[in-house]
Order: structure tokens, then C-alpha cells, then sequence
């Protein structure tokens, strides 16, 4: 069996976590790896935690659980550190990436110990300074893809500008700032 | 339509022999059956009586009144079951009924 | 050319749908299988397909729509799950008894109660004596193949029986995997046009759907029903042969997997045969035999063949992913415990109760059930041969 990269998201009901997941797994997917993006599914409720997961790998995947041991955790929103264990089983040659305005050593004491490496990143500003609106979903979507090298920056850069243009095509206005968010993002997450 | 339902299927019919689902495939199958034959009581038309009101009609359960060019006629014997109700529709005692000998 | 997509289970039953370009669809939604409805009903809104899309009352509605339609000559498919299907349950038989060709893309989803959402076989093990065939997918890329097929099984002249499509909420329906797509034209000559002998709108012949059948009759009608399931095994193949030149992959009544010289097995339906894949490979990779049946036909159930390629194991576990109360275990193990009687030589049997409601069916659960059966073959006895796998104690 080959390497199979197991990412596990923390987000709030509404925040577009699962979303995220799903923009991931199309991004790997483009890159001609074989993927998986799923929700752990309950009663939709905004704002209660919800987790999502992401398999990415060179071979088909068949394991159809939920990840348990994950290599990278992406903690959309920063008020789950204290609600929810979202270092449970990640792996210590891994990452956790969360969305704060703290700086990693600042958000480190909420890890539980966390031994692994810790990247922050500043959604909001980015989100409100490249959109005018607060989504978290890009930068933490360029976050993971920087962290965990899943593929090349430039790369990334036009197989979203090529996504936008078929997922926005109705409204092109939005592209640019969507592409500014994930520039950003690149360069912001420590 | 010249088949009928009692030459598709008997009692006697082999699982192998019935149509798929039991589809019927002729049309107005229920002629074939003569409930006439369940008759103990028989109703009489009294010709001179009718005023051609038609009550009768519309109130026979087996449709056993045929209607030829606005006026009813001699009763559908191979279909009445001697129910009685045209009897009681009839507002001029032109229809009795008469015990059947069989 | 297949064409390489990322589709949830959900997106890729739509797909294979809108490429099947059926003459109705009556659907009512229901978690998790609502997405199906809806991006088929997109489908209708944009001109992609010429189905009529009936949106009904209820799921009993649904199947009753579904029912008037293809008795009146129409190719009809409805999708649905858990309590949307015990809706439909008195319409199952009468799809089933008047040999409709329907066929239903069903998401797996436990039955209440306690309320619950996600995935089990509750739903489709209790309708699994209505006369329709059953198909459980593993994954995105088999419910898809499986609803390519679906119809040629259901049409086919020796069988004329209402089909069920199976796949499990939200594991298979909602994540999103890789999938290899067959091509419009390909699937649209392979399927074929739906040409029925007889049917209601058919104005050169009269014809009447659904009789009433005295004692004299209706056991020779349920006999002549069930020659159509029997003859089901022989086409389900025929179809599979035929969809392997068209996309190269393998399908037959079940998959077998590192089997051939397994002393254990393990005999399981759907999403979590995936999961066991991977378990079979880590313990195989300890030098441990051990292998898989994976049921993909549960009806017609081919009850002779699993007890041939079940013969040689020491011992096996049939996983259920269903109750089935009656104090012995779950419905898939009985059938196959039934298989196994007359044969002399066979393994000895457990069974496991899974992954109800959702619970989570992880690599280390699958080893679980591996230990227990070695423990069982060092034994020489099974003991308690009804378990919950993964429950609380």
C-alpha cells in the first residue's frame, strides 16, 4: 500500500469546511491524484462543530471510514480550541493549521501538548482585505495546499483561477478577489 | 378483440401458461362473466306502464338496462343478478320482480 | 474514452440517469438520497434530458406514479431511502407482482428509531422478499456501473422484474471520489430504447395491469413471478460480460477477494468491503490467509455459488448491517448460513451485526473480527455465534 495522506478539518456549521474539503480534493484531483472528500454527517446545524476529512494518494483509495490519525488538521475557526480536541491523534511529523490572529507559539497552549509543527493564519483580515466579506474557505483551502505541499503554488494558483471561471461564471466579478485571497493566503500562513 | 379471457386462462391453466403479471390483453372482459346466473328473483318490464323516464337506469348496479336511441328496452337477463333496485326507482310500477324457475 | 471525474455517489447515480434519459421520474426527497432527485430535476430544468419529472406527495405516491408509468409503456426510475422506501412498501410488491421493470436508486439509511440519518441496511433488508432485485455498490464507481446496467437486467424479456440500485448514505452518496465515466453515446447504445411487448398507452391493443387473482390462480401467478428472479442470476451475468467490453470492468454475483487460499474470511456487503480490503492486505502482509466475499446480488441470492467459493474456508463471518430480531443474528447471514447446509464440507460460521446507524467501520474493527476468527478456528467451535461488532460494553 501506498502513502495515503489523511487530512482532518475542524469547522462550525455554515463556515464551508465541508466546502473547503471538497475545493482540496477537486485541487488533488487536478493534479491527477486519486482522492476522497466527505463530511462526517449529522443534522445540519449552523454554527454546531462539524469535522471533514480529505484522502489524497497515489493509488485508489478503498477505505470508506473516518480518519483517526490524520497527518494535517485545519482548524477553520479558533473557537473550537477550547470545545473540541482537535489535536486527537494527529500525528506528530504532521501540522495543525488554524485560523487566529495569534501567532503559533500564541495558539501552541490550546494544542494540548502538541509536539508537531503549528501554522497560523489570519483569515479574517485576508478574507475581508482581498473579498470585502468574511469567508475562510480560500486561505484556509491555500493554507493546507502550501502546508502539506500538495502541489506546486504557481500550479495551484491557475487551477483556481481556471475553477473560478466555471464556478463563477455568472458573476466574474468575484474572481479577482478570490484569487487575491489565495495569493495572500501563500504568503501569510507562518 | 374475438379471444376471450376464459380461453387465455382456465382453472386448469400451468403456471407457464399465465402472461406476465396476469396482464389481460382483451378489453371488456366482464361481459364474459354471467352474473345472470346468481339470479334467484327476476325483474318483469311492463311495457305499458314505462314512461320512458329512465330512473331505472342510472340506478341498476350491473348496468342491465340497455338504452337504444333515448328509450330503454327488454332487460340484460345474461347480466341482472335480480337485485331489485329498479323496482324501487321506478315511479310507475312498470318493473315487478317474479320468482325465477330455473 | 471513460472520462476521469470526482463525483460524489449521489452526483454519479444523477449522471448515469440523465445518460439512461428515462421517460419519468416520480421522486419525493429524502436524506440522503435527496440529492439525486434534485440534480436530475436540474437536468429537466436545462434541457438535458426528455424525462418527465413528477414531483409527488409522498414516497408511496412516488412508487405508485412510478408503477401507472411504466404499466403505461414508460421507462420509469425513482430514488429514495430508509423510511421513504417503508412508504413505498405496498407498492414494492404490486411493481414486483405486475413485473414493472422499475428501477430505484436506493441510498442506504438506517429505519427509526431512535431517529437516525445515516447509513445501514434496515431499509432495503426489509424489502428484500418484495420481488425486486437487489445491487449494493461499494463505491461511487460501482453505483454508478450498477444503475448503467440496471435496466437491461430489469427489461430483459426472461426476467421483467423492478430493480433496486443500493449504495450507502452519506459513506458512498456524499464523498466525493474518483470516478471513471462512460461516455453518453456508450451508455445511451448500451442500454438501448425501452420497447415492452404490451403497455396501457399502446392504442392498437387493449390491455389490463394488476387483476385480481382468485386462490385458483395466484399461486401459479407467484410461481411464474418467481421464475423471473430465478432466471435474473443468468442475465445479471450476460449484462456483466457485456458491460465489461464497454468499460473493462468486472462485475459477477459477488467479488471475491484474496480468497482463492483464505483459511478466514469475512462475507460483507457495500462501503465497508473497501475498508476490509485494506484490513485483508495489512494482516496478508503479516502472512495471515485471509480474505473476502463481497455480495454484490442479494436478490436473486446466489446461495449455491457462495457456498462453493466459501467451501475451503476454516471459518467465516458474515457481516450484517442489519437487525434482524429474531435472536439468531441479521438476514444476510442466515441466507448465507442456508447456502452453506447442504454442502458437506464447510467452514464454521459467525455473525456480526455492524455498523448500525452509521457507526463508524474502521481497518482495526475488520481486524477485530479476523482475531476473532482465528480464536474461533484454534477453538474448533464458534461459541456465541451472534455479536455486535464495535458495541459498548
Amino acid at each position: 500500500m501506498s502513502k495515503v495522506l489523511e487530512i482532518r478539518w475542524h469547522g462550525r456549521g455554515g463556515q464551508g469546511a465541508k466546502t473547503a474539503s471538497l475545493l482540496l480534493a477537486d485541487v488533488a484531483f487536478n493534479t491527477g491524484k486519486f482522492v476522497q472528500g466527505f463530511p462526517e454527517y449529522g443534522p445540519e446545524r449552523m454554527g454546531a462543530p462539524i469535522t471533514a476529512y480529505n484522502r489524497i494518494s497515489d493509488t485508489q483509495i478503498r477505505v470508506h471510514s473516518n480518519i483517526y490519525d490524520p497527518e494535517y488538521v485545519i482548524v477553520v475557526d479558533e473557537t473550537l480550541l477550547t470545545s473540541v480536541d482537535v489535536t486527537k491523534g494527529l500525528q506528530k511529523n504532521g501540522a495543525i493549521i488554524v485560523n487566529t490572529e495569534k501567532t503559533s507559539d500564541e495558539v501552541r497552549p490550546f494544542l494540548n501538548s502538541y509536539e508537531g509543527r503549528v501554522f497560523t493564519i489570519d483569515a479574517r483580515k485576508i478574507s475581508v482585505a482581498a473579498l470585502g466579506k468574511y469567508f475562510p474557505n480560500m486561505p484556509m483551502l491555500a493554507s493546507i495546499v502550501k502546508v502539506a505541499e500538495v502541489m506546486d503554488e504557481k500550479a495551484f494558483l491557475e487551477e483556481m483561477r481556471g475553477s473560478f471561471k466555471h464556478k463563477f461564471a455568472s458573476k466574474p466579478e468575484v474572481i479577482e478577489g478570490n484569487m487575491k485571497a489565495l495569493e495572500m493566503s501563500l504568503q501569510e500562513v507562518k | 378483440m374475438s379471444k376471450k379471457v376464459s380461453e387465455m386462462y382456465t382453472e386448469t391453466s400451468k403456471w407457464k401458461e399465465l402472461t406476465p403479471g396476469c396482464d389481460i390483453y382483451v378489453a371488456g372482459t366482464s361481459k364474459e362473466f354471467r352474473t345472470g346466473d346468481w339470479r334467484t328473483d327476476m325483474p318483469i318490464f311492463i311495457v305499458e306502464k314505462c314512461k320512458q323516464c329512465l330512473l331505472c337506469v342510472p340506478a341498476c348496479p350491473d348496468s342491465s338496462i340497455p338504452v337504444k336511441d333515448g328509450k330503454r328496452g327488454e332487460f340484460d337477463l345474461d347480466h341482472c343478478k335480480g337485485c331489485g333496485i329498479c323496482v324501487k326507482a321506478c315511479p310507475f310500477d312498470a318493473i315487478k320482480m317474479i320468482k325465477e324457475e330455473k | 474514452m471513460s472520462i476521469r471525474e470526482r463525483l460524489s455517489g449521489n452526483e454519479a447515480v444523477a449522471i448515469a440517469m440523465r445518460q439512461i434519459n428515462p421517460d419519468v421520474m416520480p421522486a419525493f426527497p429524502i436524506t440522503p438520497s435527496t440529492e439525486i432527485p434534485q440534480y436530475f430535476s436540474s437536468f429537466v430544468a436545462n434541457g438535458l434530458v426528455d424525462t418527465e419529472f413528477v414531483t409527488v406527495e409522498s414516497e408511496h405516491s412516488a412508487m405508485s406514479a412510478a408503477i401507472g408509468a411504466e404499466a403505461a409503456g414508460a421507462r420509469t426510475l425513482t430514488a429514495t431511502s430508509s423510511c421513504g422506501l417503508a412508504l413505498m412498501w405496498e407498492e414494492l410488491y404490486v411493481a414486483a407482482s405486475n413485473r414493472l421493470p422499475i428501477a430505484l436508486a436506493l441510498v442506504n439509511r438506517a429505519l427509526s428509531g431512535p431517529i437516525n440519518i445515516n447509513a445501514d441496511h434496515s431499509d432495503s433488508m426489509g424489502a428484500r422478499d418484495s420481488g425486486w432485485i437487489q445491487i449494493y455498490s461499494e463505491n461511487n464507481q460501482e453505483a454508478y456501473d450498477n444503475f448503467v446496467q440496471a435496466y437491461r437486467i430489469a427489461e430483459h424479456a426472461d426476467v421483467r422484474l423492478p430493480i433496486m440500485i443500493c449504495q450507502d448514505g452519506f459513506i458512498t452518496s456524499h464523498a466525493v471520489e474518483n470516478i471513471n465515466l462512460l461516455e453518453d453515446d456508450i451508455v445511451k447504445n448500451f442500454v438501448g430504447e425501452y420497447e415492452p411487448e404490451n403497455y396501457l398507452l399502446n392504442n392498437k391493443t387493449s390491455m389490463a395491469v394488476g387483476p385480481y387473482a382468485t386462490p385458483a390462480f395466484y399461486m401459479e401467478a407467484k410461481r411464474a413471478q418467481s421464475q423471473g428472479m430465478n432466471n435474473a442470476k443468468q442475465v445479471i451475468l450476460d449484462v456483466a460480460k457485456e458491460f465489461k467490453t464497454i468499460s473493462g470492468r468486472e462485475y459477477g454475483l459477488f467479488e471475491e477477494y484474496k480468497l482463492d487460499d483464505a483459511e478466514t474470511a469475512i462475507v460483507i456487503l457495500s462501503s465497508a468491503a473497501g475498508t476490509a480490503k485494506d484490513a485483508i492486505d495489512k494482516l496478508r502482509s503479516e502472512g495471515k490467509k485471509v480474505g473476502l466475499l463481497k455480495i454484490r446480488v442479494f436478490r436473486p441470492f446466489p446461495a449455491e455459488e457462495i457456498a462453493q467459493a466459501l467451501k475451503n474456508c476454516k471459518a467465516i463471518a458474515v457481516m450484517d448491517r442489519s437487525e434482524g430480531f429474531n435472536s439468531q443474528g441479521g438476514p444476510v447471514c442466515a441466507e448465507v448460513k442456508s447456502g452453506l447446509y447442504n454442502i458437506d464440507e464447510k467452514p464454521l460460521v459467525v455473525n456480526y451485526v455492524y455498523g448500525l446507524g452509521g457507526r463508524d467501520v474502521k481497518v482495526e474493527s475488520i481486524e477485530e473480527v479476523y482475531a476473532a476468527l482465528d480464536k474461533i478456528v484454534a477453538d474448533k467451535t464458534v461459541g456465541e455465534g451472534y455479536r455486535y461488532l464495535s458495541i459498548r460494553e
